[in-house]
C-alpha cells in the first residue's frame, strides 16, 4: 500500500470508501441484530425439545388422593411415579411416642435433604398427624412393612409402631426417620405434597399447607 | 513413473495433499531431543481412531432405548460374530483413551509444554480432555445396567446443587422427572454424533495450535531462532518445510517428523499393544475398573448398587467432591479442580519449561501432586471408611496446593542456566 503514489492516493480513498458510509454502518449492524435475534428464536425448538415430552409429563403427573376415609392408624397406598407412596394417619399417642426414641436416630432432625423444607420437622408432615413417605427403603430400594400397635417391639425395644424393612433390617420410626446402626443411612424420602382441600391431597408439587 | 508424476501432479494443482502432508507430517520440524514421554499424543489419536471405528460398528447392534439397550448389548456379545471383541475393544480403550491422556497430560507439567507461546495449546488439550470426560461418562450410560443408571443419578444430580435453577435444569437435562429411556436416548446421541464431531474438530484445532507454536522438548530448548541469527552451519541439513524455514532459522536440533519421529511412536505403539490385547483378551473388566460387576445386571429405578462409584478415570474428581460436606461447596469445589489445571499456563510465572533446570522445590511439588492425584483416584473408587473422610479432604487439599504453591514460588524460583541449544 505504501507504494502507490501520492497523487494517486486521494481517489484510491474515494473509491475504497462506499458512496455514504455512515449507512452502510447502520444497515449491517441492523442486519445482523435481526439475524442474531431470529438465530436466537431458531435455539427455542431444540433447547425446549430437551425438557420432558407430553407422554412423560403424562406419567409423572401429580396424584389427587382423597383421605375422607383414612381411619386413625390406617396406611395407604397409592402410585406416584411409578413409585408407592404411603399416607398414613397416625394417632395421638404415636405423635406423642415420638420424641421418646430420638436418640437411637441416625437423624432425628431431619438434616439430610429427604424432605421439602415444610416437612423438615419431628412430625416430617405438613399436618401433624397425616404423613406422606416414599416407601422405598432408602438403602436398597424394597419396600418396608408397617407394624403397628406393638408389633415393632420385636425389632426396637420400646417403639411400638414403625417401619421395618424384610430385606435388610433397616427400622424407621413413625416419622419415617431411620434408626442407626441398620442398613439404610437416610430417613425415609418425604415426596412434594399439599393439601388442595381439607380431605384432599396433592402429591407431587408443593402446594398450600393447610386448605 | 511419469504418468504417475502427471497424475500426482494433475490433483496436486486441485487440492494441495502433498503441500499440507509434508507441512504437518513429512517435513515438520521435531525436537531431537522428544523422549518416550512423547509418544502419548500419538497414541491418543490412535486410540481416537479406535474408538470412533469400533463405536461405529456397535451402533451397527445396539438399541438406544430402556427396553432394548441392555438386551442388545447382550446380544452384541453373545450372538453378533466378533460382537464381544468390538465391544473389548471400545470399553478397554475407553480406558486406555484416559491413560494416555494422563500421561500426555503430565508430560506437559514437567517438561512445562503449556508456558509461553503454548498458552493455547495446552488450553486446547484441557478442552478436550472435558469433551472427552462427557464423552465417556455418557458411554458408560448406553448398556443400561445398574451402574450406568446409578452413575448417571449421581452425576446429574451433581446439577440439582445449583442454585435457584437447579432442579428444573436435571429435569431438563433427564428429560423426564427420573433417568429414563429419554435421557438414555439423549446420551446416544450425544455420545455418538455430537461429542465425537465435538472432540475431532478440538484435535484439529490442538494440531493446529501445536504446528503454529512448535514441539516442546525435555529441555525446553527453543528450536526455532529469528530469522537470520543462526549461522549456516547451525541450520539443519533436513528437508523442512518452507513455511517453517521462511519465518524462522530452524537450528540444527531438529529432525522431520517423519520418519524419524513416526518410527518411534510405531515402537511405542507395539509396545502398548502388548498391554492393551492383554487386558482385552485376558482381563476386559480389569477386576470390575473398567466394567463394573453391577453393571452386568439390567438397570433398576427402584434398587441402588451397594456402593456406587464412577469409573476409576473420574475417582480423582469423585473423591474431592465426596470430601467436602457441603453438596453445593463440593460440586463448586470439583469443578474448580479441573478450572486450576485450565490455568496452569498462568499460575506457572517461571520462564524456564523444564523440570530439568527449575528447582527442587518444583519437582518436589510435580511429584508429591501425581501421587496425591492417583491417592485421590485410589479414595474415589473404593468404598467409604471413616478414615478415608479425612483422607480425602487433606489429599484434596494438597491437590489444591500444588496449584498455590506453583504461583507463589515460580516467580523468584531458583533456575539452573537454560542451554541455547539442545544439550548433547
Amino acid at each position: 500500500m505504501s507504494d502507490v503514489s501520492v497523487d494517486a492516493s486521494e481517489s484510491t480513498l474515494q473509491a475504497d470508501l462506499p458512496p455514504s458510509s455512515n449507512r452502510r454502518k447502520f444497515l449491517t449492524v441492523a442486519t445482523s441484530v435481526v439475524g442474531a435475534v431470529g438465530a436466537g428464536f431458531a435455539t427455542v425448538p431444540f433447547i425446549a425439545s430437551w425438557q420432558p415430552s407430553e407422554r412423560a409429563k403424562a406419567a409423572g403427573a401429580d396424584v389427587e388422593v382423597d383421605i375422607s376415609g383414612l381411619q386413625v392408624g390406617q396406611l395407604i397406598r397409592v402410585m406416584w411415579r411409578s413409585k408407592p407412596v404411603w399416607i398414613v394417619k397416625r394417632s395421638q399417642a404415636v405423635l406423642d411416642a415420638l420424641s421418646a426414641h430420638e436418640d437411637e436416630l441416625a437423624d432425628p432432625n431431619s438434616e439430610a435433604a429427604q424432605q421439602p423444607d415444610y416437612a423438615a420437622n419431628i412430625f416430617r408432615s405438613r399436618k401433624e398427624d397425616i404423613i406422606v413417605l416414599v416407601g422405598i427403603c432408602t438403602h436398597l430400594g424394597c419396600s418396608p412393612q408397617h407394624l403397628a400397635d406393638g408389633a415393632m417391639e420385636q425389632y426396637a425395644e420400646g417403639v411400638k409402631d414403625g417401619f421395618f424393612c424384610p430385606c435388610h433390617g433397616s427400622k424407621f420410626d413413625m416419622s419415617g426417620r431411620v434408626f442407626s446402626g441398620v442398613p439404610a443411612g437416610l430417613n425415609l424420602q418425604v415426596p412434594p405434597y399439599g393439601f388442595i382441600s381439607e380431605n384432599t391431597i396433592l402429591i407431587g408439587s408443593d402446594g398450600e399447607g393447610v386448605a | 513413473m511419469n504418468a504417475v508424476n502427471a497424475l500426482m501432479g494433475w490433483i496436486e494443482s486441485r487440492i494441495p495433499m502433498m503441500r499440507v502432508a509434508n507441512m504437518h507430517a513429512i517435513q515438520y520440524p521435531a525436537p531431537k531431543n522428544m523422549n518416550f514421554w512423547y509418544v502419548f499424543g500419538f497414541m491418543a489419536t490412535i486410540v481416537l481412531v479406535n474408538q470412533i471405528v469400533t463405536g461405529i460398528w456397535l451402533t451397527m447392534n445396539y438399541v438406544p432405548s430402556a427396553e432394548g439397550a441392555f438386551k442388545s448389548v447382550e446380544y452384541i456379545m453373545r450372538e453378533v460374530d466378533y460382537g464381544w471383541l468390538l465391544r473389548y475393544m471400545h470399553s478397554t480403550g475407553a480406558s486406555a483413551f484416559f491413560v494416555v491422556v494422563y500421561l500426555h497430560m503430565f508430560r506437559g507439567m514437567i517438561y512445562g509444554s503449556y508456558q509461553k507461546p503454548r498458552e493455547l495449546l495446552w488450553v486446547f488439550g484441557m478442552l478436550i480432555y472435558l469433551a472427552l470426560m462427557a464423552e465417556a461418562f455418557m458411554g458408560y450410560v448406553l448398556p443400561w445396567g445398574q451402574m450406568s443408571y446409578w452413575g448417571a443419578q449421581v452425576i446429574v444430580s451433581l446439577f440439582s446443587a445449583i442454585p435457584v435453577i437447579g432442579p428444573d435444569l436435571v429435569e431438563w437435562i433427564q428429560g423426564d422427572y427420573v433417568i429414563s429411556g429419554a435421557t438414555l436416548n439423549r446420551f446416544f446421541a450425544l455420545h455418538v454424533i455430537a461429542l465425537p464431531l465435538v472432540i475431532v474438530i478440538l484435535v484439529f484445532l490442538h494440531i493446529i495450535a501445536l504446528h503454529e507454536v512448535g514441539s516442546n522438548n525435555p529441555d525446553g530448548v527453543n528450536i526455532k531462532f529469528k530469522k537470520g541469527t543462526l549461522p549456516e552451519e547451525e541450520k539443519t541439513q533436513f528437508q523442512i518445510h518452507e513455511y517453517y524455514t521462511e519465518k524462522y532459522d530452524i537450528s540444527n536440533d531438529v529432525v522431520p517428523f517423519f520418519p524419524h519421529i513416526v518410527l518411534k511412536d510405531l515402537v511405542a505403539f507395539a509396545v502398548f499393544l502388548f498391554g492393551f490385547c492383554y487386558i482385552l483378551f485376558f482381563a476386559p473388566e480389569m477386576g470390575g475398573k473398567f466394567l463394573e460387576h453391577p453393571n452386568f445386571e439390567i438397570a433398576n429405578p427402584l434398587k441402588t448398587p451397594e456402593h456406587i462409584f464412577p469409573v476409576w478415570y473420574f475417582t480423582p474428581f469423585y473423591a474431592i467432591l465426596k470430601a467436602v460436606p457441603d453438596k453445593l461447596f463440593g460440586v463448586l469445589t470439583m469443578f474448580a479442580a479441573i478450572g486450576f489445571l485450565f490455568a496452569i499456563p498462568w499460575l506457572d510465572r517461571s520462564n524456564v519449561r523444564s523440570w530439568r533446570y527449575r528447582s527442587g522445590l518444583h519437582k518436589a511439588n510435580l511429584i508429591v501432586f501425581a501421587i496425591v492425584f492417583i491417592f485421590l483416584g485410589y479414595l474415589g473408587g473404593t468404598p467409604q471408611e471413616n478414615w478415608k473422610i479425612i483422607a480425602s479432604q487433606v489429599a484434596t487439599i494438597m491437590y489444591f496446593s500444588f496449584f498455590i504453591l506453583l504461583f507463589a514460588y515460580s516467580k523468584g524460583e531458583r533456575t539452573k542456566p537454560v542451554p541455547e541449544r539442545i544439550p548433547t
